[in-house]
């Protein structure tokens, strides 16, 4: 039964849509998060001393702090959008699918 | 450039102990840890907390009859509940001690540290979250077992996940004894026997209800502790970060270079490969994995991930805070140094920042909470592990092997249950052994057997076709053996537990050379292998990714 179920929904061109769409959406953000965080690293590595600059003369807030404190807020905003997606619009158009398959399977 | 090399190494080494611990592990084994004075507050707490968790035991034991309910608390844990044990799991007492000491310490490179540890989490929702729920079932096996050999399959990540939960159990224990020992006045071996006899009772009888809600207990109580001592000390300094800064900058011996990347990441091998396995290392953790099945759907499993990653980036600015403050509150007061003299040791040793900090600013009642916490974290901890080697013993290996799938729940949570007891008193035998050996090599091994062996058969066996039973087996126990070799030969076994003068391997951290390997062999014998049965396992994917992407069928599986 199950497979019969998993070839009606692989032949409906919504779930070309939903895996197109998810896989963009999700190596998108990925590729955010790691070109950010590894880019990040390398400057610790290679220009340190970029980092503890202060943001503007006099100031005790350095750059270092302030990309940090925006990468720990920005990856948790990006989780948010995710989520926030795929709990829609995907997860809807999943339920859709099933419900399709499970028409054409009777 | 030896110079350098040689700096790298030894910072890689710190780093790999220091930051692996830290991570959701025992505390890491700096300083001298003489036995303090009892702390009654403390014991007071905590008999409070284990009382607690006791009645939730009962409570639990009552609904925890299926094997659903003992591997996965039948399903029905929430996505905001899952995401605080997870935080749990991944906040431990010595990300608390080990990380505000390293702040105390070396000012920025904590807070660099700290990024490492979250980023991981916003990749394994993107790529891995839903996936491992639509898939999985108990354990993580079920996926890679999903269309390949089961017996074979399956022994090799039962035997893969059983070498991660055992060196991190006794790394766990080991830190505990210690810990405890310090925090409470107890005897080593008294610590031993109380962690592992009250995991034991956790697990046996509470299956996964108990372990989830002891490890959301301790969660609140952790942000909580963590907070009110954070609030407390901002306090002092008008709640101005500027005014901390600036105190911190004129007393630390670092001055200026306070807020500057010091040394700890200077040599870029050790920092990717530390990024790497501490990304895929998480990614790849039997008992972090298995929380993704506690939930009721991919749903669920995704905002498990957005409250965790959520508590777990709040938590980590809070411990920057409680490291700065520590260094003017708790560096500038002789009363925490050893014979008064603040320009030596921290009494109970470097990782003891936190510690102090709520003395100062709370006094000893609040020193006692977030002591009673960081014993609440060692047991909600070891309480996982001990339920994902239980279940790779029980679903894995007696179950699906051993029985070929016609095992009775019954008897199946009757062989998990007796596999708790087994691991609980090799844990307790083992922990009283290795008191005094160094053990701070045995979570990087965990960490690399995890980011070699675990991840990369899971990943592959989720996103690509062509991966057949052999490259499965090469890539798992290519990746097992190599990174049980590269820790092997590197310094922080080779030269520092056997002893000899030089290591063979220059760096200390195993990820970015054992996961190509695992990843390399998966694929070359996956692609030699031009067997009937790989041909069936490759037209098997078909029906998994639709499963994978859409979850159908996973909802019907959790329920039988």
């Amino acid at each position: 039964m199950s497979s019969e179920m998993y070839e009606h929904m692989r032949s409906n061109p919504k779930f070309q849509e939903l895996v197109s769409k998810r896989s963009r959406f999700a190596w998108t953000l990925a590729f955010i998060v790691l070109t950010m965080f590894y880019g990040f690293v390398l400057v610790v590595a290679f220009k340190p001393a970029l980092l503890g600059q202060p943001i503007h003369q006099g100031s005790m807030v350095t750059i270092g702090v302030v990309v940090e404190l925006f990468m720990f807020i920005f990856f948790w905003v990006l989780t948010g959008v995710y989520v926030y997606r795929a709990n829609g619009e995907f997860d809807s158009l999943t339920q859709e699918l099933i419900k399709d398959a499970w028409k054409e399977n009777k | 450039m030896g110079r350098l090399k040689r700096i790298g190494t030894t910072l890689g080494l710190f780093a790999l102990t220091t930051m692996a611990t830290l991570a959701h592990a025992g505390p890491p084994l700096g300083g001298t840890m003489e036995k303090q004075p009892i702390n009654v507050p403390a014991i007071v707490m905590f008999c409070l907390f284990v009382c607690l968790t006791m009645g939730i035991t009962y409570w639990a034991s009552r609904r925890t009859k299926s094997t659903s309910d003992f591997y996965t608390a039948g399903g029905g844990i929430t996505g905001f509940q899952n995401g605080l044990a997870i935080a749990g799991d991944y906040m431990s007492a010595a990300t608390l001690l080990g990380l505000s000491a390293m702040v105390y310490g070396q000012g920025y490179d904590g807070y660099i540290y700290m990024l490492a540890f979250f980023a991981g989490w916003p990749i394994i929702l993107f790529l891995m979250a839903e996936r491992l729920r639509n898939l999985g079932r108990f354990t993580f096996s079920d996926i890679t077992a999903y269309r390949l050999d089961q017996g074979k399959v399956r022994t090799m990540a039962a035997i893969s996940s059983l070498t991660v939960v055992c060196f991190y159990l006794l790394a766990q224990m080991v830190g505990a004894g210690q810990l405890i020992k310090l925090l409470f006045g107890l005897e080593y071996k008294v610590a031993i026997f109380a962690v592992g006899i009250l995991m034991m009772v956790y697990v046996i009888f509470g299956g996964m209800v108990a372990t989830t809600w002891v490890q959301i207990i301790k969660a609140c109580m952790l942000l909580v502790g963590g907070t009110l001592v954070a609030i407390l000390a901002m306090s002092r300094f008008g709640f101005s970060y500027t005014n901390v800064v600036a105190q911190a900058q004129a007393v630390h011996k670092l001055g200026p270079k306070l807020m500057y990347p010091g040394s700890l990441l200077a040599d870029p091998v050790t920092a990717i490969s530390l990024g790497l396995g501490l990304m895929f290392g998480t990614a790849g953790l039997p008992h972090i994995l298995m929380r993704f099945f506690t939930v009721t759907n991919a749903k669920e499993a995704r905002k498990s991930v957005l409250y965790a990653s959520g508590f777990v980036s709040y938590f980590f600015n809070v411990i920057f805070l409680l490291g700065l403050t520590g260094i003017i509150i708790v560096g500038q007061n002789s009363e925490f140094f050893v014979g008064g003299n603040i320009k030596g040791a921290l009494i109970g040793g470097g990782n003891m920042v936190a510690m102090h900090l709520a003395k100062a600013v709370g006094g000893n009642l609040l020193l006692g909470f977030l002591a009673a916490v960081a014993f609440a974290t060692i047991l909600a901890v070891v309480s996982g592990l001990a339920l994902a080697g239980a279940s790779a013993i029980s679903h894995d290996l007696y179950a699906r092997v051993i029985m070929k799938g016609k095992a009775s729940e019954t008897t199946e949570i009757k062989v998990s249950k007796v596999a708790t007891i087994c691991l609980g008193f090799i844990a307790i035998v083992l922990g009283i052994l290795f008191e005094k050996q160094n053990i701070a090599f045995m979570v990087g091994l965990a960490f690399g057997v995890a980011a070699a062996a675990n991840f990369p058969v899971l990943i592959l066996s989720m996103y690509w076709k062509g991966l057949t039973t052999r490259g499965a087996l090469w890539g798992g126990y290519g990746g097992l053996v190599s990174a049980f070799l590269f820790v092997l030969f590197s310094k922080s076994v080779w030269v520092d537990v056997i002893h000899f003068k030089a290591a063979l391997f220059p760096y200390t951290q195993p990820a970015l050379f054992a996961m190509p390997i695992a990843f390399g062999l998966a694929f070359i014998f996956s692609k030699l292998d031009g067997s009937e049965r790989a041909k069936l396992e490759i037209e098997a994917f078909e029906d998994q990714y639709v499963r994978g992407q859409t979850g159908f069928g996973a909802e019907t599986a959790s329920k039988h």
